[in-house]
C-alpha cells in the first residue's frame, strides 16, 4: 500500500478581525490506496469543512495537501484534480439541481472526461449501484426516491473513476436499511475499483462496520487516529470515550 | 412547474395589467387625434364621444390623446428603466451571493453606498446633465439609479441558494463560473426575479411621474407627469377643469396599483404557503410563517409535485 | 396505569391530484397509558409521519381522515371530520413536534417572538410576560439557559434548536407529545440530550404521554416504554421495547433490526444486507401480507390472505409465521440470508413516486 493522500497542518479559518471562527486546526493526516478511512465527529466538529478542503471547494487557509505526491494546497487546474477526486454529499435532495434530469446532470460531469469513454461509463456506472439508464436517466429529483437519489450521485463520482472519493455523510439521511446497502456499494467499489474512500460521518455504527481506520475530529482538532478496531473498542481520547457512551445500545449486554 | 395555482386576485391584477397596457399600446392607435393638435379653448369641459371625451387641456389640446400618449410614455420609461434596473441588480447580486468573502463585500458595499445616494437627486442631476431629454434616455437613467435595491435583493436569495449541495456538485463536475450562476442559480431565483421587476417597473413609472411634475420629463413625447405638471402650473386644480388633473391621476394609480397586486399575488402562486392561515402578511421577508404553522406542519406529500417549487433554496428534514 | 389515550380504527388516505386515493395508514390503533412512551418504527413511506399528522390533529388536504376515533382523558373525538374538532385541543391536549422545524421558522424571528406568537395563538389574552415567564420557568426547570430565548434561529446548535422547539412545542402542557423524528438529523450526543430531555419532562409532568416516531431503532429502544412497528400503513408488530428488540415476531421488525449498525466487534466482520426491495407503492399494495415481496420466510397463505393477529393488545404480531411458531422470536438470519441480494432496491413504481407519502416531505421556503 502507497500513501494516497496526505495532509498536513491543515486550518482553515472564517472571518476576519474579531469575528475569526477556526473551523479546523492544524489537522494532519494521510490516505493509503484502497483504504476507507472514516472522519467521526459531532456537528460543528469541523469534519465537513475539512473534507471541502480536501476536495478543493474551499480554500486553505494554512498548511498544506499532497495528492500522489503533487502538491495541491493550490489547485492550478482543479479539472485535472476532480477527474481524480470526488464526493458524494449528505442531502440526496439539496445535491440535486432540481431543474435538471439525471441525464443532464450526468453529462455534465462527463465533460470532464473524452467523448469517447463517456457513454459507456455512465452505463456502466449507473449498474455498479444497481441502477440501469432507461429508468432513471429522464427523471427529475423529485421523481425519485432518496435512496435512488444518493445512487445516482454515488454513481455520478463513480463515472470519473475516483482514486478517491469523499462522501460527506452521505448515508445520513437515509433509512438504516437503505444505508447498509449504500455503505455495501461503497465497500465493494473499494474491492472492485480499488478507490480510496473518505467517509464521513457522526455515526459510530457506519464507522465501526466500513472503516480500515477511524480519525475522531472535535472542535476542530483531530483528537485520536487509529485503526478501526483501537479508536472503537479500546479508545483513549476521553471525548471518543465519550462518543462511543452516547451512542443508544441496541444490545443491553454491550 | 405543471399546475400552478392563480388565485382570483392574480386573475384581478393581471387583467388591470393588462387594460393599462392595452390603452397605452393600442390606445393610440384607435385615437387617431395627435396628442400635439388644437382640437379646441384653454380647459374645454368634456362633451361627446369623440377627441373631446376629456376636454381639452391649457393648450386646448385633447386631454384624452394625451392620456393614451402619456401612458404609452410611462410604460415604456417603466419598462426599460425596470429592465436595465433588474439586470444590473440581478448581475451584481448573483455574483455577490455566489461567491461570497471579499467579492461579496465590495459588490455590497458598493451598492450601499449607491443606495445611500436618494435617487432622485441623481436623476434629476443626471438628466440635467444629459441634454437630450428623450424617453430612452430617461427609461435608462431612471433604470440606473433603480438597481441597488434589487441587487440587494437578489444576493440575499442567491446566499441562501448557496447553501445548497448541488452548486458543489457543479463544480466537481468541471463546471464553470457563468455556468453555474446560469444553470444552477438563476433558475432557484428566476420567480423571485420577475416579482422583483414587476416592482421595479412600478417604482419606475412613478420615478418617471414625479420627474415630470419637476419640469424634468420627456421633451420628445408627452407623460402622464407633464399633464400633471402643466395641469398644475395652469391652474387647472383653481379653477376647477378637474379632467385636466384628475385622468393623468387615475391612470397613475392604477397603473402602480395593479403593478403592486400583480406583485403580490405572484408571490402567492411562487410561494404557496403564504396562502394558509391568517396573520400572514406581518414580516415580508423571508416567507412569513405563522406560529400555527409551526405547530402544525402536516407531512403534505402529494401535492409536492403540483405545488410550484419555492423560488429559495430549500432545507429538507431527514429523509424518512 | 391509567389509560391516557386510545386511538381507534384510524384510516386516512391522500388525494392525489389526479383523483386517485392512496391509504397511506390503514385501520391503525394504538393505545397510551399515563406517562408512557410509544414508539413507532418503521422505513420511509410506512406511513409512520401520517399516523403522527392525524393523531396530532394536524392532517391537512391532501391528507384526509376517513375514519378513526381519538380518545383522551375520557373525552372521544371523531376524527373524519364528522364533527368538528375543538381548536383547544390543538396544542394543549395534543402537540406535533414537526420533522426539522426550527428550520422552517423566519431567520429574522427571534426564539422569544416565537413563544409568544406560538402561546397567544391559542390564548389570546396571555400577555407577552406571562409567555415569556413560562418559557424561562421551562427553561429553568430543565437546566438550559433561558438566553437561548434572545438568539436568532441561526445562533443555535442543531441540538439546541430541537430542544427548543421541544420545548416550545411543550408550552401549554399538552396530555399527548407527539415527536415526528425529532433525532434524525441529530449527531448521537444532541440525540441523547434531546431524549433525556424529553424523559425529564415526562417526569415533571409537563405531558402525559409520547409518541416517537423514527426509524431508528437503537433510540426507540432507549426512549419508549413500547414500540409499534409500521409497515406500509399497518401496524405489523406491537410489543415492549426490550423485548421486540431482542426477540421479535415479525420477519419485517426482525429485517429492521437486522440493518442496524451498532459499534460492536461482531461488526467488524459480518456482512450486513439491508431489506431487499422498497416499501410498496401504497396505490397498488401487494396482495396478502404486505411484507410478503421482501420477506426471507414467506409461505404460501401469505400471498394471498391478510395476515392473522398472533398475542394479545399488549404484545401482537400480524404474521403466518408467528402464527406457526407461537412464542419464538423470528431468527435474523432467516429474513437477510444473503440469497436475497441486496442489489435491488430500486423503486419499482413507474410514475408513481408521488404516492410515497413519506419519502417526500413538502419543502419549505427556508
Amino acid at each position: 500500500m502507497s500513501e494516497i493522500f496526505a495532509a498536513k497542518e491543515l486550518t482553515k479559518t472564517f472571518g476576519h478581525g474579531k469575528h475569526v471562527v477556526e473551523a479546523v486546526k492544524q489537522v494532519s493526516f494521510s490516505l493509503q490506496e484502497r483504504e476507507v478511512v472514516t472522519i467521526v465527529g459531532e456537528s460543528g466538529s469541523g469534519k465537513s469543512t475539512l473534507a471541502r478542503m480536501v476536495l478543493g471547494l474551499l480554500p486553505i487557509t494554512s498548511g498544506q495537501m499532497t495528492f500522489q505526491g503533487q502538491d495541491v494546497t493550490h489547485l492550478k487546474d482543479r479539472a485535472a484534480y476532480w477527474r481524480d477526486v470526488q464526493a458524494v454529499f449528505q442531502d440526496p435532495f439539496s445535491s440535486f439541481n432540481q431543474f435538471f434530469t439525471v441525464r443532464r446532470l450526468l453529462h455534465r460531469s462527463l465533460r470532464l472526461l473524452h467523448a469517447d469513454v463517456g457513454r459507456e461509463r455512465l452505463e456502466e456506472s449507473l449498474q455498479y449501484v444497481g441502477l440501469t439508464g432507461p429508468d432513471v436517466l429522464d427523471r427529475y429529483p423529485h421523481q425519485l426516491s432518496g435512496g435512488q437519489r444518493q445512487r445516482i450521485m454515488i454513481a455520478r463520482a463513480l463515472m470519473l473513476r475516483p482514486k478517491l472519493l469523499v462522501a460527506d455523510e452521505a448515508t445520513s439521511m437515509l433509512d438504516a436499511s437503505l444505508r447498509v446497502n449504500i455503505l455495501n456499494v461503497l465497500t465493494d467499489l473499494r474491492d472492485e475499483l480499488g478507490m480510496t474512500v473518505l467517509f464521513i460521518t457522526h455515526d459510530i455504527g457506519q464507522a465501526c462496520y466500513v472503516a480500515d481506520r477511524v480519525l475522531v475530529m472535535e472542535n476542530g482538532l483531530m483528537v485520536e487516529q487509529g485503526s478501526t478496531d483501537d479508536v472503537i473498542f479500546n479508545p483513549q481520547h476521553e471525548y471518543t470515550q465519550r462518543l462511543l457512551s452516547d451512542v443508544p445500545k441496541l444490545h443491553q449486554a454491550s | 412547474m405543471k399546475s400552478m395555482n392563480f388565485t382570483t386576485r392574480f386573475w384581478i391584477s393581471f387583467s388591470l395589467v393588462l387594460a393599462t397596457v392595452l390603452i397605452g399600446f393600442v390606445g393610440p392607435l384607435i385615437i387617431k387625434t395627435s396628442p400635439d393638435a388644437v382640437v379646441g379653448g384653454l380647459y374645454d369641459p368634456p362633451s361627446g364621444f369623440g377627441p373631446l371625451l376629456l376636454g381639452t387641456d391649457n393648450e386646448g389640446q385633447s386631454v384624452l390623446a394625451n392620456l393614451v400618449y402619456g401612458t404609452r410614455t410611462s410604460l415604456i420609461v417603466g419598462l426599460l428603466a425596470g429592465t436595465i434596473a433588474s439586470v444590473i441588480g440581478l448581475a451584481i447580486g448573483i455574483v455577490a451571493g455566489y461567491k461570497g468573502g471579499v467579492v461579496d463585500e465590495i459588490l455590497m458595499g458598493a451598492t450601499n453606498i449607491a443606495l445611500a445616494i436618494p435617487g432622485i437627486v441623481i436623476i434629476i442631476l443626471l438628466s440635467i446633465a444629459l441634454d437630450s431629454r428623450a424617453i430612452v434616455p430617461l427609461g435608462a437613467v431612471i433604470g440606473v439609479t433603480a438597481w441597488p435595491w434589487m441587487a440587494r435583493a437578489v444576493r440575499a436569495q442567491a446566499t441562501s441558494v448557496r447553501t445548497r449541495e448541488h452548486l458543489d456538485v457543479a463544480r466537481l463536475s468541471g463546471a464553470r463560473f457563468w455556468s453555474i450562476l446560469a444553470w444552477d442559480l438563476l433558475p432557484y431565483l428566476l420567480s423571485y426575479v420577475v416579482m422583483a421587476f414587476v416592482l421595479q417597473v412600478s417604482g419606475a413609472i412613478l420615478a418617471e411621474a414625479a420627474l415630470s411634475l419637476l419640469g424634468l420629463g420627456p421633451s420628445n413625447a408627452v407623460s402622464l407627469g407633464t399633464m400633471l405638471y402643466w395641469a398644475i402650473a395652469w391652474g387647472s386644480v383653481r379653477t376647477g377643469a378637474w379632467w385636466a388633473f384628475l385622468p393623468p391621476t387615475i391612470m397613475l394609480t392604477v397603473l402602480a396599483f395593479s403593478l403592486l397586486l400583480l406583485q403580490s399575488s405572484m408571490d402567492e402562486v411562487f410561494n404557496p404557503r403564504l396562502r394558509r392561515g391568517k396573520a400572514v402578511k406581518r414580516r415580508k421577508p423571508p416567507s412569513p410563517r405563522t406560529p400555527e404553522e409551526i405547530e402544525e406542519v402536516s407531512p403534505t406529500a402529494i401535492g409536492g409535485s403540483t405545488l410550484v417549487q419555492p423560488p429559495i433554496g430549500v432545507s429538507r428534514g431527514a429523509d424518512s | 396505569m391509567s389509560r391516557l389515550v386510545n386511538a381507534e380504527h384510524l384510516r386516512a388516505s391522500y388525494h392525489t391530484p389526479d383523483g386517485r386515493e392512496v391509504t397511506a395508514v390503514d385501520g391503525v390503533s394504538v393505545h397510551i397509558d399515563e406517562g408512557e412512551v410509544l414508539g413507532i418504527a418503521g422505513e420511509s413511506g410506512s406511513g409512520k409521519s401520517t399516523l403522527g399528522a392525524i393523531l396530532s390533529l394536524t392532517a391537512r388536504p391532501p391528507l384526509y381522515v376517513d375514519s378513526g376515533s381519538l380518545e383522551i382523558d375520557g373525552q372521544t373525538q371523531a376524527l373524519d371530520g364528522s364533527s368538528k374538532i375543538p381548536r383547544t385541543w390543538r396544542g394543549s391536549v395534543v402537540s406535533l413536534l414537526p420533522q426539522g422545524a426550527m428550520n422552517s421558522i423566519s431567520p429574522t424571528m427571534r426564539v422569544r417572538d416565537l413563544v409568544v406568537d406560538v402561546m397567544r395563538a391559542h390564548n389570546r389574552s396571555v400577555t407577552k410576560d406571562e409567555a415569556l415567564d413560562r418559557a424561562r420557568d421551562r427553561l429553568a426547570s430543565l437546566d438550559l439557559p433561558t438566553r437561548v430565548l434572545d438568539a436568532y434561529p441561526h445562533q443555535l446548535s442543531g441540538g439546541m434548536k430541537q430542544r427548543t422547539v421541544t420545548i416550545i412545542s411543550t408550552l401549554l402542557n399538552p396530555r399527548l407529545l407527539i415527536a415526528d423524528e425529532p433525532t434524525s438529523a441529530l449527531d448521537v450526543t444532541s440525540q441523547k440530550a434531546l431524549i433525556d430531555m424529553l424523559l425529564q419532562m415526562l417526569e415533571q409532568k409537563i405531558m402525559s404521554g409520547v409518541i416517537f416516531i423514527t426509524h431508528d431503532l437503537p433510540v426507540l429502544r432507549t426512549v419508549s416504554n413500547r414500540i409499534a412497528v409500521m409497515y406500509a400503513g399497518k401496524i405489523v408488530e406491537v410489543g415492549d421495547a426490550e423485548e421486540l428488540t431482542t426477540a421479535p415476531r415479525h420477519p419485517y421488525s426482525a429485517a429492521l433490526l437486522s440493518s442496524v449498525l451498532v459499534p460492536e466487534p461482531a461488526y467488524r466482520k459480518m456482512r450486513v444486507y439491508g431489506i431487499p426491495g422498497a416499501p410498496p407503492n401504497l396505490a397498488h399494495p401487494p396482495s396478502g401480507c404486505r411484507f410478503h415481496p421482501r420477506c426471507g420466510l414467506v409461505m404460501d397463505e401469505c400471498h394471498t390472505e391478510e395476515p392473522p393477529h398472533v398475542g394479545d393488545q399488549l404484545r401482537f404480531s400480524k404474521c403466518f409465521w408467528a402464527l406457526k411458531n407461537p412464542g419464538q422470536s423470528v431468527p435474523l438470519k432467516a429474513v437477510t440470508a444473503s440469497s436475497l441480494s441486496e442489489t435491488d432496491t430500486v423503486v419499482e413504481d413507474d410514475d408513481d413516486t408521488t404516492s410515497r407519502p413519506d419519502d417526500e416531505p413538502s419543502e419549505v421556503p427556508a
